[in-house]
């Protein structure tokens, strides 16, 4: 145990090591405090209406103001970000649950099969994303389950594909072949020898999806086809804000600097990650 | 008269935490019209050599000390501007690897061209020069080779347009780096020969650099025995490969393939690893793998020389 | 060795087997992304026609918009129409005015194609001169900071970024115009129009060109062939921009493809906050109104341009690159 504590701690120092990875990890764990402590953190409800209060500008009561229903933005801000950090999160481990399972098929089933789903892959990557969002909350109607179906339809062609090349890679090499030939099943093949072996590339690529699947969501949600009101997002308070934008400039910016400052710091601390642990990765855009 | 005279030359590499010494003491002559082989191992510093006299160093290559005198000015003086004068037009190189020395994406007709960039000529006339020069190095149908891409060619007919491409400015030196390593045994003799050819029509001198003793035998006037860093003995061809000085010379003769009379399994090398250039060395460089070593090998030993054959041992010296 | 002249006609003919291999390839993706969007609508819960009609429709109206739109029919049947149909150019009639999905799609997608256009000449424009730059001043200082700003750009979503540009640039210092396409008579009107949402849509590219400009420049420099062109003396600019840029470029040149399909998306978010028309806006409003097959229309008509579009970059690939023409 102490030996996972020391290897944290030097991935940790080396992250520190780097401006960028500083910067970024201060901006995720700030991300991450605010979404877990957002209901200690703020005074007033973030989904509380009140009239008298409509369009405040900052101030002391109002950390950022408040919207065109009188909401306290700054409560909104740190609710909508557990909205956002839940929805990459799960729709991130559901996308690498089900992307690792169709790799493996892939890789290991027969070859029409993995030719097909080599195509579907492709076809569904195909989709430019925006338009594939559209198409399908027009189908579900707006909603967070809309957002992930959409996260994970983007996301899971791209993590099949690393483990279907890398099981490719480990099937026809010695140890899995040694292992075959003393009688292990194919599950256990799979499982115990291709797996451990494929897991870390991918979760690198998956955490530095963070940041994409948070701008999906604020996205769909400041097109009105994610959350639905009033749920707050950070996405749905920068349509609130651009809106009004010309008179109360404030609502956008309590809306978009979230979304930036999150982007900025996962892809920040993404990027040194992957430049410790795979200097390989690097070329890849 | 001598076309490159290199003295005392010095360069050193700065790497992690420490320098590592490339070239210690260099010297060299190139007389005019004069084919000059070096000899060595890989990592003697041969290529550094050539890329200190055309300043191609990597960013972390210096020269410390000593001058490259070319043709009476010393290149070590010039800024980066005055070598390209130099680069291409007085000094031109054939490098290794024919399949990586020429660029991917222009056609052969391009890169002819642009080497004649400072020319006056016009278009028209740089063409048919270009043409002219692979008429002579012998590629059939120069005309339309010319369109081609380095691609479409095989590895001997690429080295022959390098070196159609280096002669065309007809430099007072060619640098030819390994030209032959990449190639089979028998397009080495063809290439070997045009250079010869080119040589004597362009009068120009060549600095050949090749780990092949049996190439430097044939076509050099001159040899010169690197290590380490270091010239350990220099001459005629016919004073190194009939009386060698240095033990790393006989060595090195001893164990050419093509001195081997009996038959055996086994290739003789000569035993031991060259000394880590990183660390601080007290007198002869090869001391570690001689044979003769003695105490008195723990001093530098002077240059010692008649006759024009010179050699940095000193059981001559003595 | 290589003499006489077939070499160059055998380069063609494989040149044109391996293009023929690629459009069949696309072909059997569109099919594939048909497919996939036809079991989308059909597995959905509730079918399109109580979708569209919403829900104070009564069941006679429901019945006659199903056998009008032909899903009374069995499954295969219904599928093997959209497909015959739709590779025909029909994509079905759209709801409210029922004029043909194919024509009012098509009468949009201009207006999004001049955007993403506009986006491209953006992040080719500074990307690559950002990248070969700082390739060549690997290290110093202006170097790391582009360095963050490449990856700044990345990291932000482009509507964010089109939301404060106009914000910035339209309502405070009131440099360009806010909303709309301009003049329709007016041409320089409506490129100045175009700057903003452009800039929007392309800057994200501005960064991934830079970074992989300088990746592949940096390789690119380290070639031997490089250093044969410094060993002939050959000026800098020559260098870098004839012998080593023509090569480090067709990476960049492969992945515009997949560019234009993400600028696609940043150009819906803009033609939205800038209040232009496109197809973007077309969707969105078509959403709005649930006009079913408008939408589906679009998604296939806009996925089939992106897979042209690549289509496209790869056999450029093929023209640009020597090599990459006698190898298929």
């Amino acid at each position: 145990m102490s030996e996972v504590v020391s290897k944290f701690l030097f991935t940790l120092r080396r992250i520190v090591a780097e401006p960028l990875g500083a910067i970024g990890l201060i901006l995720v764990i700030g991300m991450i405090f605010g979404a877990i402590f957002a209901d200690l953190l703020s005074a007033h409800e973030p989904i509380r209406i009140s009239p008298r209060d409509r369009f405040l500008e900052p101030s002391l009561v109002h950390f950022l103001g408040t919207d065109q229903l009188g909401r306290d933005l700054f409560s909104r801000v740190l609710h909508g970000g557990q909205i956002a950090l839940s929805v990459a999160l799960i729709a991130i481990a559901v996308s690498l649950i089900i992307g690792i399972i169709l790799g493996l098929i892939a890789g290991y089933g027969p070859r029409w099969l993995d030719n097909l789903m080599i195509l579907t892959f492709d076809a569904i990557k195909s989709y430019p994303t925006v338009m594939l969002a559209l198409a399908l909350v027009t189908l579900f109607g707006p909603s967070l389950t809309a957002v992930m179906i959409v996260v994970i339809l983007v996301n899971v062609p791209g993590y099949a594909r690393i483990i279907r090349t890398q099981t490719l890679a480990l099937k026809s090499s010695q140890f899995v072949a040694s292992a075959q030939s003393m009688g292990a099943s194919t599950t256990r093949v799979l499982c115990i020898h291709i797996l451990p072996n494929s897991i870390g590339p991918l979760l690198i690529l998956a955490s530095m999806d963070i940041p994409v699947v948070i701008a999906i969501e604020a996205g769909m949600s400041f097109l009105g086809l994610g959350v639905r009101p009033p749920t707050p997002s950070w996405g749905a308070i920068l349509n609130d804000g651009f809106t009004a934008i010309r008179d109360t400039p404030w609502i956008a910016i309590a809306g978009g600097v979230p979304i930036i400052l999150t982007t900025l710091g996962f892809t920040f601390l993404g990027e040194t990650l992957r430049d410790i642990f795979d200097p390989r990765l690097k070329t890849r855009v | 008269m001598n076309v490159l005279e290199i003295q005392n030359l010095n360069v050193t590499f700065a790497t992690e935490g420490s320098t590592l010494r490339a070239l210690k003491n260099v010297s060299i002559d190139i007389p005019k019209r004069c084919i000059v082989g070096v000899v060595g191992e890989s990592g003697c510093g041969k290529s550094t050599l050539i890329n200190s006299i055309l300043r191609l160093l990597p960013e972390n290559g210096k020269i410390d000390a000593g001058t490259i005198k070319f043709e009476g000015h010393d290149l070590t003086k010039f800024d980066l501007s005055q070598m390209k004068t130099v680069r291409g037009s007085r000094i031109s190189t054939v490098f290794q690897d024919p399949m990586s020395a020429l660029n991917p994406v222009l056609s052969i007709a391009d890169q002819m061209l642009h080497i004649q960039y400072r020319s006056k000529l016009r278009r028209k006339e740089k063409q048919e020069k270009s043409i002219e020069m692979l008429r002579r190095v012998r590629i059939p149908d120069p005309e339309s080779a010319l369109k081609r891409y380095p691609h479409e060619f095989s590895g001997g007919m690429k080295q022959r347009i390098s070196i159609a491409m280096a002669m065309m400015m007809e430099p007072a030196l060619l640098i030819a780096d390994e030209p032959t390593t990449a190639l089979d045994a028998t397009l080495e003799v063809a290439i070997i020969d045009l250079l010869k050819e080119l040589q004597s029509q362009i009068e120009c001198s060549i600095l050949f650099i090749s780990h092949h003793l049996g190439l430097i035998a044939e076509l050099c006037d001159q040899v010169i025995v690197m290590y380490a860093g270091e010239v350990l003995e220099r001459g005629t061809a016919h004073q190194i490969f009939h009386d060698p000085w240095h033990p790393y010379s006989a060595r090195l003769l001893e164990c050419d393939p093509a001195n081997q009379t009996s038959r055996t399994r086994q290739l003789p090398t000569i035993p031991g690893e060259i000394p880590d250039l990183k660390a601080i060395h007290k007198g002869c460089i090869f001391r570690s793998r001689c044979q003769y070593c003695e105490d008195i090998c723990t001093t530098v030993p002077e240059e010692f020389g008649i006759n024009g054959h010179f050699v940095r041992c000193h059981r001559k010296s003595q | 060795m290589v003499s006489g002249d077939p070499k160059g006609s055998l380069d063609r003919f494989l040149m044109l087997i391996y293009s023929l291999k690629r459009l069949a390839l696309a072909i059997a993706i569109v099919s594939v992304a048909m497919f996939l969007l036809f079991v989308m609508t059909y597995l959905i819960p509730g079918d399109p026609a109580s979708v569209a009609l919403g829900p104070r429709a009564t069941e006679a109206m429901r019945e006659a918009l199903l056998v009008k739109m032909g899903l009374d029919q069995p499954v295969w049947v219904q599928f093997w129409n959209f497909f015959v149909n739709a590779w025909q150019g029909d994509l079905g009639n759209e709801i409210l005015s029922n004029r043909p999905v194919a024509h009012v799609v098509l009468e949009q997608l201009p207006w999004t194609l001049a955007l993403i256009a506009g986006g491209m000449i953006w992040s080719i424009a500074l990307g690559i001169p950002l990248g070969c730059w700082t390739a060549v001043r690997r290290g110093g200082l202006t170097d790391r900071i582009i360095g963050v700003f490449s990856v700044a750009v990345i990291a932000v979503p482009s509507f964010v970024i089109a939301i404060y540009a106009l914000l910035l640039f339209a309502v405070y210092l009131q440099w360009l115009p806010a909303i709309g396409a301009g003049n329709p008579n007016d041409f320089g009107d409506q490129l100045l129009h175009l700057i903003l949402p452009s800039l929007a849509v392309g800057l994200g590219w501005v960064g991934y060109i830079a970074r992989m400009v300088r990746a592949s420049m940096l390789e690119v420099l380290e070639a031997s062939h490089i250093r044969t062109a410094r060993a002939f003396g050959l000026p800098d600019r020559l260098i870098t921009y004839r012998y080593a840029l023509s090569i480090a470029i067709l990476p960049t040149v492969t992945l515009l493809g997949v560019g234009i399909g993400q600028m696609l998306s940043s150009a819906v978010f803009a033609e939205i906050v800038f209040a232009r028309p496109g197809v973007g806006k077309l969707v969105y409003d078509a959403i709005l109104t649930r006009n079913y097959p408008l939408v589906s229309g679009a998604v296939l008509v806009t996925t089939a341009l992106f897979i042209i579009i690549n289509l496209f970059a790869d056999l450029i690939i093929g023209y640009l690159d020597p090599r990459v023409r006698s190898r298929f």
